[in-house]
């Protein structure tokens, strides 16, 4: 047990407000049914995260969310205004930011273009305020601005992928596994400044992770998902406690 | 619980990371330049061997510059033309001396400013190679610029032959410039560009003979409607990606000749459109007698004005279309038009519509083939289907692959290439005098072009210019460092 209590969960609880929310959502892909009948609550101001193991449908609900694949039944609503139907880039196009799963940065675009990139929706005026703000959350990022995202390291590109992702100035942010492939010392790196982003400004977080000791740590609040059916959901830390979660996800000591 | 001491494995991708780190240090702050010999001698060496070039340059011209005979009365006529070749031996002499100046330097070899694929992550390398792209772009802007009079100067015998096939030359430059919109940025594969020519082309030949317009007043015209057919033919397809798009394109390039072949009583059928008018500087046009180009400037009647004045309508043609290409890279539009190249996913995720995206480089890249169609309409007085098949969207299509994805300059060298080239070929007796009198070099030049084609694929894969150069540098004066500033980094 060395490193549970070592840092509190992020913020103190937040106020209830919801921001995203998901109702009775089916997904199919062809034939096969990828998600079944998923309810997730997403509260301003919250981390909340979905842990499970591969091919839970983890990813399928975040793409879902974001429109691609189409939801077969159920309601996604974002801000009391129902998304399900809308195309992707109209969902995107709202103060929601999405670091997809594995990066997918502009390879051969430098750095500072992809975070251009990131902010092409966005009012030019706030452009140089968040440059500097993605730039001290990343000092790395900084020092790598000329340089082509292909010739990243891994962990440097996915500090690139959310700093694209923060250009958008989004309220909402969803992350798809940004601790995959990466060594642990990064990962403690880019979780720190999760956290940090949601302790100082507010930003609501929906992380999608398989590292569910540090993704549990993180979040306010926490579901696990298995074969498309979130089978579980509490706060971080009651997750992180429940046997069931132990023995299926964290067994093999901690991270 | 945990059995492992945790610093000790948070400490070793540190250690690993660092090593990488430094690794990366030394391999950019190398710059690919030498340090510099001294100046005095450097000078001496450059002008040393420019006097022996100009040396060579003048007993190799002597007797094809210097002396020219003539069928004179009762016998030759000697006619010595000391001027022209001592221009010559001063081309000969400044080429060499830049050369040997600025490229050449002792200890520096020319591959290594070239070379940039491995080397591309150092800022150094990546300056040094843009400083060369730069340089090669303006000389080669100031010789396009003066080229008429060059020729007029250095090879009056030839003047016209050469303007035309300057003009020739120009028109796919111009052409590849409009595709490297669609293919090289926006990454769309369109086998099917010469659609856009013949849309141009047509546009412009039957509103001239029909309406009575002019080319200037057509022009514009031409553009809107070849952008026009782009959207009607992108807003279904581009859904499409790859090998899919490709064929659709191709089919759309066949449907508009086939169009053109059997709708034949507004566009003339296989017989093409006759008469289309010749292009007008404000008002004058450049025939003989009253109002003409030289009636009213005062000079004499010459058949090559013709041909100097369409050599700089494709100039200007082009240059507009690469600097549009150019601003437009610097803009969000071009920017999301490499990004979407680069991967479509993430365009979406950052909340791009991908098909307006695609929509707005396939229009874009269709104005600029249209322009090109209808200059070639008015250069050629003639249009019929047979100029647009498919070996014109295939000859286009690999000046862009063959010059480097994206690259303008590329773009410009594998033109050349690839139609001086063919041009060149028919001038080659000499393998007449190998293969027999009746072996014509031009018949063979599908082969020699397919042989360049693998021969430039296998080793540069990424075409002659693969490099990028990044629309967007990042400027914290206090960041950069005085030594990436003096390079030119920093600006």
């Amino acid at each position: 047990m060395s490193a549970l209590p070592a840092s509190t969960p992020s913020a103190p609880a937040p106020a209830r407000v919801p921001l995203l929310t998901v109702r009775g959502l089916d997904t199919f892909y062809g034939k096969i049914q990828a998600l079944r009948g998923v309810d997730i609550d997403v509260n301003e101001g919250e981390i909340v995260t979905i842990i499970g193991a591969n091919g839970a449908g983890k990813s399928t609900l975040m793409m879902t969310i974001c429109g691609n694949p189409r939801a077969a039944k159920g309601q996604i609503t974002y801000r009391g205004e129902d998304i399900t139907r809308l195309p992707t880039h109209d969902i995107m196009s709202k103060d929601i930011a999405q670091s997809p799963e594995g990066r997918r940065v502009f390879p051969r675009m430098t750095v500072m273009e992809n975070l251009q990139m990131g902010a092409v929706l966005t009012d030019p005026v706030h452009f140089d305020d968040d440059l500097k703000r993605v730039f001290s959350l990343f000092p790395r990022l900084k020092e790598r601005a000329g340089q082509r995202g292909g010739t990243l390291s891994g962990g440097e590109q996915q500090m690139l992928a959310i700093g694209r992702a923060l250009m958008s100035r989004p309220r909402l942010l969803l992350l798809d596994e940004p601790s995959l492939g990466l060594a642990p010392l990064i990962v403690k790196q880019i979780f720190d400044v999760i956290r940090e982003l949601n302790r100082n400004e507010g930003l609501t977080v929906f992380l999608v992770e398989q590292n569910a000791f540090h993704a549990l740590r993180l979040a306010h609040r926490g579901y696990v998902m298995v074969n498309g059916v979130i089978t579980m959901t509490g706060t971080g830390r009651e997750l992180l406690a429940r046997k069931e979660v132990r023995s299926a996800y964290l067994e093999g000591g901690a991270h | 619980m945990s059995a492992i001491d945790p610093t000790a494995v948070e400490a070793r991708p540190e250690g690993a990371q660092l090593k990488n780190e430094e690794l990366r240090e030394t391999a950019r702050g190398e710059p690919p330049f030498a340090p510099e010999p001294i100046l005095e001698s450097r000078l001496q060496r450059s002008l040393r061997e420019a006097a022996l070039t100009a040396a060579v340059v003048a007993g190799l011209t002597l007797f094809f510059f210097a002396f020219r005979t003539d069928i004179g009365i009762g016998g030759l006529d000697l006619i010595l033309q000391w001027p022209l070749w001592f221009v010559w031996i001063a081309i000969a002499f400044a080429a060499r001396f830049v050369l040997s100046y600025f490229v050449y330097v002792p200890g520096r070899k020319l591959s290594d400013i070239v070379k940039r694929d491995k080397t591309a992550t150092s800022p150094g390398a990546a300056t040094g190679a843009r400083w060369l792209g730069r340089a090669v772009g303006v000389v080669m802007l100031l010789i396009a610029a003066t080229f008429p009079f060059l020729i007029e100067t250095l090879l009056p015998s030839q003047d016209r032959y050469l303007i035309d096939l300057a003009i020739l030359i120009l028109t796919y430059v111009m052409l590849g410039w409009g595709l490297n919109i669609v293919v090289g940025l926006a990454g769309l594969l369109d086998l099917g560009y010469v659609a856009f020519y013949a849309v141009g082309a047509y546009s412009f030949a039957l509103l001239a003979t029909n309406f009575d317009l002019g080319f200037w007043v057509c022009l514009p015209m031409a553009g809107l409607f070849a952008a026009g057919w782009g959207i009607v033919l992108g807003f279904p397809v581009l859904r499409l990606r790859g090998d899919y798009l490709a064929i659709v394109t191709l089919a759309f390039g066949e449907i508009i000749r086939v169009i053109l072949i059997n709708w034949g009583n507004i566009t003339g059928g296989p017989n093409g459109v006759l008469g289309i008018p010749k292009p007008t500087l404000f008002g004058l046009d450049f025939g003989r007698g009253e109002g003409s180009f030289s009636d009213f400037f005062g000079i004499p009647y010459s058949s090559i004005h013709r041909f100097i004045f369409l050599y700089y309508i494709i100039l200007l043609l082009a240059l507009l279309t690469n600097f549009v290409t150019l601003r437009l890279r610097k803009l969000p539009i071009g920017r999301a038009w490499e990004a979407l190249r680069e991967d479509e996913i993430a365009c979406r995720a950052l909340g791009l519509n991908t098909t307006n995206v695609k929509l707005t480089a396939f229009a874009t890249g269709a104005m600029f083939g249209g322009f090109a169609g209808s200059f070639f309409a008015t250069r050629q007085g003639f249009i019929s289907p047979e100029s647009f098949t498919f070996i014109e969207s295939a000859i286009i299509l690999a000046i862009v692959v063959l010059g480097g994805l994206g690259s303008q300059l590329g773009v410009v060298f594998a033109s050349v290439v690839m139609i001086g080239g063919i041009e060149l070929l028919r001038h080659l007796t000499i393998l007449q005098a190998v293969f027999g009198s009746d072996f014509d070099p031009t018949q063979y030049r599908m082969l020699i072009f397919g042989l360049a084609m693998v021969g430039i694929m296998v080793w540069k894969p990424r075409g002659l210019i693969s490099s990028r150069s990044p629309s967007a540098i990042y400027k914290e004066k206090k960041v950069i460092g005085a030594d990436l500033v003096a390079q030119g980094e920093g600006h």
